[in-house]
């Protein structure tokens, strides 16, 4: 056997900056989304690689939803301004003014609202003709069936069963004027990929991710966590009591749900992770329902 | 809790595989079970679609609908088909697979070229009971065609013909003679039940008589990278880094993915086609300078010379110049809606490069059942056949055969922007 030979964290890192470096080379005006997730911290790490000794040569885009825990936007802020990125944070200013919520609106239409909207607006207003996103195809099974380089029509909107074949490392980004396309670098990373190369690589991630004693309230099989400064957020009954948990993905406040864990340190995830006998995205509200990701992505969802 | 290696994960190897063969076959019961056996599909996402609403628990590839664990589209599930490629991920603690499960039946052409693009081994199925196929045939030229490095033939449903050896030998005898035709060299043969998992994952005792490793154990034995280092050195240019920044005013790097051979800090290197020469200063990642780098790394490198070099141009060792041509014939196929047609024209991606072509000659289109070359005006989907693209400009490229890299290339159609056909350069 050859000396010569890559680990498979390597090999992925090495094929994630190859997308990266081809999309610079092939649009006119890419933007990273940046959701402040594990996901998130790792692409941009990776664009980091991708671009040294030069600057990213892109802005980061939050496109943000209000909801966020108070740790990410601590973390977002901080973050980028270690790393020197230059941070865009969008809002669809209209829904929030109008009080868009997911309780009383229900998830769909605020998820419509908050992320999809704001998103499609935030990237028609600058002319984005690239968004990286940090989608994986292990997350679910629509992302399954989604290319490296997700073409989108003027609306936004993603035709599943009408996608360019990829192949080798061939990528094809020839748009008409009006239509764009979404990257997925890390489109072959599992969750056991993300923590272990996290681990590995010293990335730094939102604290919410380690296990604490934190107020947490109990619904059904979710654990909810509490803030003082939001108790109507308590249904009848409901008492917050202090849990040692983590989050297992980030996303919205009030739709998505912590774990019970002990994992305080990266190793004590990586071996959480490897154990792990569910998917992350259970503990996410949006993705129940029976074809919810495909038909929000079809909408123009990242 | 499980025990867990953290240096095992640090070290493990990636291998790329594709599975093809038709529904019937059992392919998706064999998928089911690798992901099922090496704990690659999580019990809630098995949950989601076990057959019987009320069962609790999902312990074997019998309780669940595979299909529905495959077919992530709503159209697929509506209209029990399967569109196209989908990708699925487990790892055992010495590897980590990647594998492209390509459907059988509609556009196998299209999907098995797309899926096997990227492959280092495909699995091929084939039912006990019914043998070598026509269409095991044509799947097995095609990955004849793409230069597969390993081939395993899965000869699935052996619960079915009483774990018979003389019915095992006869499928192996035939398919190691048809092979042989295509040129395939390392081809492994394994009887085996996807249904019960007797030779997937575990060895079973009901086939004693077959002595080679299960599906799984080859999967993890086999070689990776073959001797994709051990190629002469080719980096297609990708972007020229050019910070301009108060640090690095005059700073210059070639960025790209090392498509084969490796490169070391102080080597001349000569810029194809313009044919300049200089030596590396430095061989640049964030993790610090290498003194050597090897494919598939994607690296940047700095010149102690300043020559011209931009996107599309690839970077080679001195004395291994590859001469630049404005013709080009390969093995094509055809994966666009629209038929191709001699005189029409294209543009075509290779490595880094973009050009216009015109279809000079289509040589042949080969019979996908009887194999056989025969003249035609056009290409239609799904077909293949060797074609000569006429260059707008130079283009430096090696064949298919020598560098899976550097002898492939995309078709796009330039009034609709799609991807329309794959070719591999003879």
């Amino acid at each position: 056997m050859s000396q010569h030979k890559l680990t498979q964290l390597k090999a992925l890192e090495a094929e994630s900056i190859h997308i990266i470096r081809e999309v610079v080379a092939q649009f006119r005006n890419p933007v990273m989304l940046y959701s402040v997730g594990k996901d998130s911290s790792v692409l941009v790490h990776l664009a980091r690689k991708a671009f040294y000794p030069a600057p990213l040569p892109f802005s980061l885009l939050h496109v943000d939803t209000g909801f966020k825990f108070k740790e990410m936007y601590e973390f977002r802020d901080a973050f980028c301004e270690e790393i020197g990125a230059d941070l865009i944070v969008r809002k669809n200013d209209d829904a929030i003014a109008k009080g868009m919520n997911p309780k009383e609106f229900g998830v769909a239409r605020c998820c419509g609202a908050l992320k999809t909207s704001g998103l499609l607006a935030a990237l028609e207003e600058a002319g984005y003709d690239a968004a990286f996103g940090g989608a994986r195809r292990d997350e679910e099974r629509s992302r399954a069936k989604e290319r490296v380089f997700s073409m989108r029509d003027e609306f936004g909107q993603w035709d599943p069963k009408n996608q360019r074949p990829e192949l080798w490392s061939l990528y094809n980004g020839r748009i008409h004027d009006g239509e764009s396309v979404r990257v997925f670098p890390i489109s072959n990373w599992t969750e056991m990929d993300i923590w272990s190369y996290i681990r590995d690589e010293g990335i730094p991630i939102v604290p919410l991710y380690f296990a604490k004693e934190r107020p947490m309230i109990e619904r059904g099989n979710m654990l909810i966590p509490y803030y003082e400064e939001n108790k109507n957020q308590l249904l009848e009954g409901e008492k917050p009591k202090m849990i040692m948990s983590r989050f297992r993905t980030l996303g919205c406040s009030p739709c998505t749900g912590a774990v019970r864990s002990d994992a305080t340190n990266m190793d004590e995830i990586v071996i959480e992770a490897a154990a792990a006998r569910r998917s992350e995205r259970e503990t996410r509200i949006i993705d129940h329902g029976s074809n919810s990701m495909e038909d929000k992505k079809k909408e123009g969802y990242f | 809790m499980t025990k867990f290696n953290f240096e095992l994960t640090k070290e493990i190897e990636l291998l790329r595989l594709v599975t093809v063969g038709s529904v019937d076959d059992g392919k998706s019961t064999l998928i089911g079970r690798l992901l099922i056996d090496t704990k690659g599909a999580f019990e809630d996402q098995l949950m989601a679609v076990r057959k019987k609403k009320g069962t609790t628990h999902v312990s074997s590839a019998a309780d669940i609908d595979l299909a529905m664990l495959t077919d992530g589209l709503s159209a697929e599930r509506e209209q029990g088909i399967t569109i196209d490629v989908a990708y699925r991920y487990f790892a055992t603690p010495k590897r980590k697979f990647i594998m492209a499960d390509c459907p059988g039946h509609e556009q196998y052409t299209r999907n098995m070229v797309t899926g096997s693009s990227t492959a280092n081994a495909a699995i091929i199925l084939v039912d006990a009971r019914h043998g070598v196929l026509p269409q095991t045939k044509r799947h097995t030229h095609i990955l004849g065609l793409l230069g597969m490095p390993h081939l395993v033939v899965a000869i699935n449903k052996m619960d079915l013909v009483d774990h018979d050896q003389a019915t095992f030998e006869r499928i192996k005898a035939d398919m190691e003679a048809y092979c042989a035709k295509q040129g395939i060299k390392d081809l492994i043969c394994i009887p085996m039940s996807a249904l019960t998992g007797d030779m997937v994952t575990i060895r079973g005792d009901k086939m004693d008589w077959y002595e080679g490793d299960t599906l799984l154990e080859t999967l993890e034995s086999m070689s990776v990278l073959d001797d994709l280092d051990e190629k002469p050195f080719r980096m297609p240019v990708q972007l020229v880094n050019r910070p301009q920044t108060a640090d690095l005013p005059d700073y210059r790097g070639f960025m790209g993915t090392i498509a084969s051979g490796t490169v070391k800090v102080g080597d001349s290197l000569m810029v194809v086609p313009s044919g300049k020469t200089s030596t590396v200063k430095e061989i640049v990642t964030f993790d610090g300078n290498l003194e050597e780098a090897f494919a598939p790394q994607s690296i940047t490198i700095t010149l102690n010379d300043d020559i011209d070099i931009s996107r599309g141009d690839m970077l080679v060792h001195e004395g291994q110049y590859i001469e630049a041509r404005k013709s080009l014939t390969a093995n094509m196929c055809w994966i666009g809606d629209e038929p191709l047609e001699t005189r029409k024209k294209y543009i075509i991606k290779h490595a880094s490069s973009e050009l216009k072509v015109m279809v000079d000659s289509i040589d042949y289109r080969t019979d996908i059942h009887t194999l056989n070359h025969e003249p035609a005006d056009s290409l239609a989907m799904n077909d293949i056949g060797q074609v000569t693209f006429k260059l707008q400009q130079p283009l430096s490229f090696d064949a298919y055969a020598d560098n899976r890299s550097t002898g492939s290339f995309i078709v796009i159609d330039s009034f609709t922007n799609n991807t329309v056909g794959a070719g591999m350069i003879v």
